[in-house]
């Protein structure tokens, strides 16, 4: 299932621009201060006292990033069910979510702030926020494309309303919700890290901004190098998990054929 | 003579639909028949006939505009727990996300949630349709046939009273579909279930049935009822050749067109 072929090209591509990233930078020390050789910022992530201050920075972020997203992703996913299946439910919160939904996430640090300090209860807050839109209105749409004969299926087999939404309405959204899962997962390091520079204290997002305030640029790179690879590793993860969980999907359409 | 309440009784069943311009159409109208206990009833009538509206009306999966439907004697006003509506659309109907014995699970577990033996009751059913070895495939890996094989065994694990069939097999190819009509007939013997039948096909109505009634044109109302009395079990071959089936047929079909020449 997991043999994709190694992208060859994508990869010399990638390796050209360090290359020449590396190279510029090396021949000019103008442009070096500014922006160090990548094998600078590379070795720096090996010397110890640097290592060991962005892995705590990492697990402070990565605490963040988790309870914020499964926060969401439970609010979200339950109450996209709902407003999904039930017009008038939908017809009560349409406004509401057509004006906050364009609104840039970020707008409401400061509120969150004034409300909630700036702890971490108020960085998972606003990584809740942020990364529930996405979920919410791909489950709605999920669940308002399910085929009326499936629904219809559940009723004549004597289900409830609450056991059809449980046993049908949710697995037949599952690819949906999925799509919503993964895009709102760079949105909640996005805001974990955005909340971290704003407030400070610890976290990536604190010590990359911190790093530039200090002019140690080196330890700037190396702390969004760190950054760069969890969003990385993180979608790895999920795109893995949702294979597993979407098997019968893929298999019944064009992704999954041979 | 004290003759048993018929299982299933449909009176004056009427229903129009509401569209968007604020006109109505009348789907069906005034429609009356009766089903008898363990009997194979079949509705034949023309394409966009009402057939299916009539159907969901008997599932009470939607209200009648006017008349009743009793199952049991008792009034269907919502969906009854000892009938089940097998849809023509299994690819629709079918859980995708669940393999074969998922879906037969499915049904078991709808009609009693603590059923101990669910999973052996399952297996048994999943032979009975003929896809023994296939409980682990999922639907999209099955054949259209199979699909609604696993449909029917889904139905009948919720073990209703009442099996409603809409057009079950319109849409599988002519020779699959002449082997599901001789399983269905061995699982209504086996089980002795009531069907009650939906085609656009005389042939198949009759070659199933105890009792066909004919339904005419939109807004559709019963214009024949016909018994056969064809011998059982029925032979693709022997059955379908007999002269009776051949009267039937055209009975039935001088009717069908005596109908859409109006």
């Amino acid at each position: 299932m997991n043999s994709r072929p190694i992208n060859v090209a994508g990869l010399a591509v990638f390796a050209a621009l360090l290359l020449l990233w590396e190279l510029s930078s090396r021949s000019s020390p103008n442009l070096g201060a500014y922006l160090p050789p990548p094998s600078d910022a590379l070795r720096s992530l090996f010397r110890f006292a640097v290592a060991r201050e962005l892995f705590s920075h990492l697990v402070d972020t990565l605490g963040r990033f988790l309870l914020g997203y499964v926060i969401a992703a439970a609010l979200a996913v339950g109450l996209g069910i709902v407003l999904g299946y039930f017009r008038f439910a939908h017809s009560l919160c349409d406004v509401l979510i057509e004006l906050l939904r364009p609104m840039p996430s970020v707008a409401i640090i400061p509120v969150a702030i004034l409300l909630l300090g700036i702890g971490n209860t108020m960085m998972v807050a606003v990584t809740v926020y942020a990364c529930a839109w996405p979920i919410l209105l791909n489950t709605i749409d999920g669940v308002r494309n399910i085929d009326r004969t499936l629904i219809d299926t559940g009723r004549t087999f004597g289900l409830g309303r609450w056991k059809i939404l449980r046993t049908i309405a949710l697995p037949a959204a599952a690819p949906y919700v999925a799509t919503g899962l993964r895009i709102s997962l760079p949105i909640a390091l996005i805001l974990v890290t955005t909340s971290e520079m704003v407030v400070g204290g610890s976290g990536l997002g604190y010590f990359i901004l911190d790093q530039e305030r200090s002019f140690r640029i080196t330890e700037m790179y190396a702390g969004i190098v760190v950054v760069a690879l969890l969003g990385y590793v993180l979608n790895r993860i999920f795109v893995a998990l949702e294979e597993r969980m979407t098997v019968w999907h893929r298999g019944s359409t064009l992704r999954g054929r041979p | 003579m004290n003759q048993p309440a018929p299982i299933l009784q449909v009176e004056g069943l009427s229903k129009r639909y509401r569209q968007a311009g604020g006109e109505s159409t009348l789907a069906i109208e005034d429609i009356s028949f009766t089903v008898e206990q363990g009997e194979f009833v079949s509705l034949v009538g023309p394409s966009g006939c009402g057939k299916t509206t009539l159907l969901m009306c008997v599932a009470g999966l939607i209200a009648p505009s006017a008349g009743r439907v009793a199952v049991k004697g008792a009034e269907v006003d919502g969906p009854p727990g000892n009938l089940v509506l097998v849809f023509q659309e299994y690819n629709k109907s079918l859980f995708a996300w669940r393999t074969v014995l998922g879906n037969v699970l499915f049904g078991v577990a709808a009609k009693d949630g603590r059923a101990g033996d669910a999973e052996a009751k399952a297996r048994r059913l999943i032979g009975l349709v003929g896809l023994e070895g296939f409980e682990r495939h999922y639907p999209w890996e099955l054949s259209g046939g199979m699909q609604q094989r696993v449909a029917i065994a889904r139905a009948l694990a919720y073990e209703p009273e009442v099996l409603l069939m809409d057009e079950p097999f319109g849409s599988v190819d002519a020779m699959t579909r002449l082997e599901l009509e001789d399983g269905l007939l061995q699982l209504w013997k086996e089980l002795r279930t009531t069907i009650l039948f939906v085609t656009h096909d005389i042939e198949e109505a009759i070659y199933l049935s105890d009792r066909v009634y004919v339904l005419g044109r939109r807004p559709s109302r019963v214009v024949e009822q016909v018994t056969v009395r064809l011998a059982r079990p029925r032979n693709q071959m022997t059955t379908r050749a007999d002269a009776d089936f051949m009267k039937l047929r055209n009975e039935i079909y001088r009717r069908a067109a005596d109908q859409s020449a109006k």
